[in-house]
């Protein structure tokens, strides 16, 4: 259904950037892009609030279309090297955990060119058996296979060594796997009537096979799902008992000078360079993105962190659906102009009926402002979901959004296009927890216009609220926000929040905390905010990095031994588990979740303290505040948030109302309870609420949170004049006025 | 495991008048027991004009694989597409067609 689609270089950029647009379309020859900055992008047509506003833009015009090639699938290249290409006898090898052995011919170490059938090529075969080919480089081959399927999910060290006197082939695999199971070890020897021709100029992949794309792109095909450590490269064949002593030994070439390379995978963990140990150099690095810090053949248990045991790390896991970058070609640029204010803007981009956002934020220059009030766009969170499948792809998913799966054309897309990868809510096509996800690639739900009304989209309804209220605004993005840290914020009067700020980093959560300590203020208009510690590589730019460790909303299991992250080394999962609740940050954290209907929010005591006087100007004492909005009929839903002084609710804190009608379907997260039991829901759970805080700080500073994702979508009720948008303009009023804050006395 | 009743048809007029939720404990019990039905014989909505116009489709077992659309079955009302859904999952756990 979708005929066109695209992505940009950057998220956010600033004046004098240059933010290249890559376009693809399916079927129409030509299509039409515009430049719309982007105020409110629910189009639900019985809201009337979706307003976009066309900007002239250089490249505003027709461009011809065409299909742009997308690969998924995750691998190691190696430059080509004489050292490779002239091989006499040699031996090839590699600790192999296969997790989809039965899904056909996977490439494993391969040096092969298709074309001429030269080199060698170390795979799984149609029968998920370790082989191993060899060609005479005019078309002829042979192939030896040990003719047993390697065990799933289960090392083995896979050899092959080619005896040139000999000319022989013997290939083998032996199985380390549990002693309650059957071994899957097996060996094979054939005969090689030709002399191997070594002569291939295509680079060595691991992980896959090497191919040749269309226009001549190099690529790879035959992708491997699972994990490879330690694969080495010897120039003499070496007998079964060899090669097993040499597989096990973490420095081969110091008792085998024949060793041409010998790989380590625990060497730059974190980057995207594959490190030969041996004497040779031959390095190479991984493409799209596969999952490095990963637990090696030898791993023991006794450590957790891969920074304690890098050696016992020495793999890597691949997947045939890992996406980094579509690398797709450039169609046209975009400067940023000077005068272009900050701002949610798109390319819009129509091919006959159709038609995509490539959606952008633009920030003033660094070191400067244009507003006192800074919209901090959730990109993080944005990445985190990006192209997620889960709704439509998990049995559960039905019975806990409580809706029947409905399908958008963006999403039918997706499960049609497996090349566009998926979020850090879906599992890989082997069962593994999807760990990275980009947006240097076709994101579906990343503009106006999107279904269901969830990050950006639903963030716009915030968006809209300030244009209508003529509150200004800056807009600033998590990536601004990792990289510049509290000097970013601190142009800034106050920050207001999107709907849903739920994965930040280290220097994310530290630039936040310290702005507020020195004077800043933040009003936070979402739920489920401040969740999860994830991670941003500058080696690869664009991607976020998640372990979903222990416990919280998880939608999928970490693996053991892999709670700490790749990029960093720091451990991953719920900040409240590290020590640093989100109620430390901004009063409330996450308690409850649940789709079906919202409730509403009734004043409290501390509601009429004088301090918080200006939130309530003009809200009756018995006011019901929220009980409309477009998430479920309330402004207190979807996700929502409460106060918890175990959990570092600073002790002046002032709840000031708290939220009520939540269903039996709203249920208390799993980060709540010790164990599960018959009072889940908010039909009976009094722990099933969202807390409206506010608290000081002794620099000045404030925090305002409301501790619900459906927040924002009441704003736009009633054309914008209701009662939750009035206390949060009241909020936001304050907050840009530059008077300090007090701490309430004692 | 609950099973539900094929003569409970009152629960069906009870979705019909409040497809949208929330539902009486009896019928959120049958419809989380429609919602979990093995995914390769689910029946899906598919909008195809947002806002405007939906159709039903099964679900292929493999990501990237073509949805099986129903093209006969097309709804100008998104809460009609959902009744159609809950009568053919009704129909397929019950083995009873709903009238």
């Amino acid at each position: 259904m979708k005929k066109i689609i695209g992505y940009g270089s950057a998220w956010t950029v600033m004046p004098g950037d240059t933010l290249n647009v890559m376009v693809s379309t399916y079927g129409p020859d030509r299509f039409r892009a515009n430049l719309v900055r982007v105020i409110c992008g629910n189009d639900d047509p019985d809201l009337d609030i979706y307003r976009e506003e066309e900007i002239a833009a250089p490249f505003a015009g027709e461009y011809p279309g065409r299909d742009q090639l997308t690969v998924a699938g995750s691998y190691v290249t190696i430059p080509s090297s004489p050292l490779m290409t002239g091989l006499g006898s040699f031996t090839v090898q590699a600790w192999v955990f296969p997790t989809t052995p039965e899904k056909g011919a996977q490439g494993l170490i391969a040096n092969w060119d298709d074309a001429t059938a030269s080199g060698f090529a170390l795979t799984i075969d149609d029968s998920g058996a370790a082989a191993m080919r060899l060609g005479d480089g005019s078309g002829g081959t042979v192939e030896v296979t040990t003719g047993k399927s390697l065990a799933k999910r289960r090392w083995h060290l896979v050899s092959a060594a080619y005896d040139a006197a000999a000319a022989a082939l013997t290939v083998s695999q032996d199985f380390i796997g549990p002693q309650f199971e059957a071994s899957t070890s097996a060996s094979a020897t054939g005969a090689v009537g030709f002399t191997p021709a070594m002569g291939s100029a295509q680079p060595l992949i691991m992980a896959a096979m090497p191919a040749t794309h269309p226009a001549g792109r190099p690529g790879a095909s035959h992708f491997f799902n699972g994990k490879l450590d330690r694969p080495r490269l010897v120039g003499s064949a070496l007998n079964l008992a060899d090669s097993a002593a040499l597989g096990w030994d973490a420095l081969p070439h110091e008792r085998d000078t024949s060793v041409v390379a010998a790989w380590d995978f625990s060497r730059d963990i974190g980057g995207a360079t594959v490190i030969d140990a041996g004497p040779n150099g031959l390095h190479g690095r991984v493409v799209n993105l596969p999952s490095r810090a990963v637990k090696g053949f030898n791993w023991s248990g006794t450590e957790q962190n891969w920074r304690h045991a890098p050696q016992e790390y020495g793999a890597i896991h691949f997947h045939d659906d890992d996406l980094y970058d579509a690398e797709w070609d450039t169609d046209f640029s975009y400067e940023i102009p000077a005068d272009l204010r900050s701002g949610v803007y798109a390319v819009r981009l129509r091919a006959d009926d159709d038609e995509w956002y490539v959606t952008f934020f633009v920030r003033p220059p660094r070191g400067t402002a244009t507003a006192k009030l800074a919209f901090l766009a959730s990109t993080a969170t944005y990445m985190a979901y990006s192209n997620i499948q889960w709704t439509w792809q998990e049995h559960f998913g039905e019975v806990a959004e409580c809706y029947w799966t409905t399908m958008e054309p963006g999403e039918v897309f997706l499960q049609e296009h497996a090349e566009y990868g998926l979020s850090t809510y879906d599992t890989h096509s082997d069962g593994s927890g999807v760990r990275y996800a980009s947006r240097l690639r076709p994101v579906s739900q990343m503009g106006p216009k999107t279904a269901p009304v969830w990050n950006i989209n639903a963030d716009t309804h915030i968006l809209g609220w300030l244009e209508e209220r003529g509150i200004e605004y800056d807009v600033i993005t998590d990536e601004d926000l990792h990289n510049e840290g509290v000097a970013l914020l601190e142009q800034y009067s106050a920050v207001v929040t999107g709907a849903h700020p739920e994965y930040y980093t280290t220097p994310m959560w530290d630039g936040l905390r310290t702005y507020l300590a020195r004077g800043g203020r933040m009003a936070y208009l979402g739920g489920n905010g401040f969740i999860w510690r994830c991670a941003m590589s500058d080696a690869m730019p664009g991607v976020i990095e998640l372990r979903r460790a222990e416990d919280g909303i998880r939608y999928r299991d970490e693996e053991p031994g892999e709670y700490y992250m790749e990029f960093n080394g720091e451990y991953g999962g719920l900040w409240r588990r590290l020590g640093m609740a989100p109620q430390a940050l901004c009063g409330v954290g996450t308690v409850a979740v649940g789709f079906d209907v919202s409730g509403y929010y009734i004043r409290k005591e501390a509601s009429f303290d004088a301090r918080a006087g200006f939130i309530f100007e003009g809200i009756g004492d018995d006011e019901v505040i929220g009980n409309f909005g477009f998430f479920a009929g309330g402004a207190s839903g979807t996700e929502i948030d409460a106060a918890d002084p175990m959990l570092g609710t600073p002790p002046h804190t002032l709840i000031l109302a708290t939220s009520e009608g939540h269903s039996a379907n709203t249920m208390i997260v799993p980060d709540e309870i010790g164990l599960n039991h018959s009072a889940m829901g908010g039909d009976q759970n009094p722990d099933v609420r969202a807390d409206m805080t506010f608290f000081e700080t002794p620099g000045g500073g404030a925090v305002f949170s409301v501790g619900s994702i459906a927040w924002p979508g009441s704003l736009p009720h009633n054309g914008y004049d209701n009662n939750v948008s009035r206390v949060s303009e009241n909020v936001l009023r304050r907050f840009v006025d530059d008077a300090p804050f007090a701490m309430p006395d004692g | 495991m609950y099973e539900i009743d094929p003569s409970r048809t009152d629960l069906i007029e009870e979705f019909d008048q409040n497809p949208g939720g929330p539902h009486s404990p009896e019928l959120a019990l049958v419809v989380n027991r429609l919602r979990l039905m093995p995914m390769e014989e689910r029946i899906i909505i598919v909008c195809t004009k947002r806002h405007v116009e939906w159709t039903l489709a099964k679900m292929p077992k493999v990501r990237g694989a073509k949805l099986e659309y129903y093209d006969d079955l097309v709804f100008d009302d998104y809460y009609a597409a959902t009744k159609k859904v809950f009568r053919i999952r009704w129909q397929a756990v019950t083995g009873v067609a709903p009238a």
